[in-house]
């Protein structure tokens, strides 16, 4: 997929009337397209090689690829250095923010840090606690949570002021984005919940993981009757689980995943687990797409990203699609160079 | 008290009716309070309010205080401080990621919101980021100057 005023890799995208920010991920979503996310782990590395492996795993099947800041509480590259090298070479990052590690202060800075570098997309979390990861004995933060911080990067954004109330001389124009979990309770507040999240700025959702597709549509039809679909973008997270091992620890050491135990069932009968799993995932995106209101999904396939590419092709979601990335990027300019 | 803080979301209703009781009160001493004046009283009912919502409802005392807007529930107390809902991370049986032992001071928070006449549509305000630099303060002082200078 290439627009007609595409720049040069690393360039912004024109800001097209009605829309808020210069990338191309926003503009996918608003054309009506099915959006696929997938998450960057970032390394525990210093080498942007690093990164850029990473990446090129999802080349042709993502539109946007998520930089986890310091995910499960644990340390790795920043996500706004992780974004910063993706937008150099003209990937569309999703700058994740979380208020575990940063006050105010800070976290606005990176905000405006990386908007300068291309950064178009800002995902607001509150994050992990510091107990979830590897440096337990931390200070945890919290100055913010993630619906003051949307509702600070909205400021930054429209009003271009700081919480503070001091103006910005340019403004980050960013898509702004925050998480919802329908599977964790309280369930009939989670709607109500992210309703709030809309009204501090919120234009699109990606959600935990889904293995409940019942429970999906519950949550999708109470957004409906709320009136919340046409104001938010959300897409689904979903990932392949390798085995039942894998699924029973996920349950019981990551907070806030829901998996039902005839998937733990399914996963354990299998004579290839792995198999299973990456057909489990394919099925449940094939079954999300059918849901009202959904508008993508977002494949979190930590330790086994390779799999992103067969689980996204197999599901036939992207129809055809093929979202941009930097080799094809030249390929389709030598194309028209050619003759 | 974790106790005393359970049984005042559960009775987020009572507590709702006493409070505003309380708050009119309050308001309309505004004179006394400031012929005694304002900075005099700050240290006083401080302590009284940290004891009073302390023993009620854990109260951290960050001097902006939520509890009618959020079912009687002290959000401070999530370890997470968050002031606007619960994280992602309650578990299935409604306890605290952080602090298993913890009932989600969000999930008490709806449940008391649910009790209360304007608890519903309270909870569902955004909040703001929390001044830190009221933490300690008296948040009764605090409603009784802002609203008795609005109302003039």
């Amino acid at each position: 997929m290439i627009f007609a005023d595409e720049p040069a890799p690393g360039d912004p995208l024109p800001i097209l009337p009605g829309h808020s920010s210069p990338g191309r991920f926003e503009r996918v979503l608003r054309a009506g397209a099915f959006a696929v996310t997938a998450e960057l782990s970032p390394p525990d590395s210093a080498d942007p090689e690093d990164v850029y492996a990473r990446a090129r795993v999802f080349d042709g099947r993502v539109d946007a690829i998520n930089a986890t800041d310091g995910s499960g509480a644990n340390c790795h590259m920043s996500s706004v250095a992780v974004c910063a090298l993706l937008t150099r070479v003209g990937y569309s990052p999703i700058l994740q923010i979380s208020c575990r590690d940063r006050n105010r202060i800070a976290i606005q800075g990176d905000i405006l840090g990386a908007a300068a570098m291309g950064v178009a997309n800002l995902l607001c979390l509150t994050g992990d606690g510091v107990q979830a990861g590897d440096h337990p004995q931390a200070k945890p933060v919290f100055d913010l949570d993630c619906m003051s911080l949307t509702q600070i990067a909205r400021r930054l954004r429209d009003e271009g002021r700081f919480e503070s109330g001091r103006a910005l001389t340019n403004r980050p124009r960013m898509f702004l984005g925050a998480v919802e979990n329908p599977f964790a309770p309280p369930y009939d507040w989670r709607p109500l919940r992210l309703a709030k999240k809309i009204a501090a700025g919120a234009q699109f959702i990606q959600t935990q993981y889904c293995f409940d597709v019942p429970r999906l549509r519950q949550f999708m039809t109470r957004l409906g009757d709320l009136g919340l679909l046409d104001r938010v973008f959300v897409l689904i997270g979903v990932g392949p689980l390798p085995s039942a091992k894998t699924a029973q620890w996920l349950r019981y050491h990551v907070a806030g995943v829901h998996i039902p135990d005839t998937v733990v069932e399914r996963l354990a009968d299998a004579a290839r687990p792995k198999a299973e799993g990456r057909k489990l995932c394919i099925e449940l995106i094939q079954e999300i797409r059918e849901i009202k209101g959904v508008s993508g999904v977002h494949v979190m396939a930590y330790r086994q990203e390779e799999a992103v590419a067969e689980v996204i092709d197999a599901s036939g979601v992207l129809n055809g699609r093929v979202p941009w990335y930097p080799e094809r990027h030249k390929m389709l300019l030598q194309e028209k160079v050619a003759p | 008290m974790y106790q005393v803080r359970l049984w005042s979301t559960r009775h987020a209703r009572g507590l709702e009716t006493l409070y505003q009781i309380f708050e009119r009160a309050l308001v309309a001493l505004d004179p006394l309070w400031r012929l005694i004046g304002y900075e005099r009283l700050e240290r006083p009912l401080a302590a009284a309010e940290r004891t009073i919502k302390g023993f009620l409802f854990d109260c951290q005392m960050c001097g902006r205080c939520a509890l009618s807007d959020t079912g009687m529930s002290c959000p401070m107390n999530c370890p997470k401080t968050m002031r606007n809902g619960p994280c992602g991370g309650v578990r299935a049986d409604g306890s605290c990621e952080v602090r298993p032992s913890m009932r989600c001071v969000w999930v008490e928070a709806w449940e008391g919101s649910l009790r209360m006449r304007r608890g519903r549509d309270a909870i569902g305000v955004v909040r703001p980021a929390v001044d830190r630099r009221l933490a300690g303060t008296s948040s009764w002082l605090r409603v009784a100057r802002e609203k008795s200078a609005r109302a003039s």
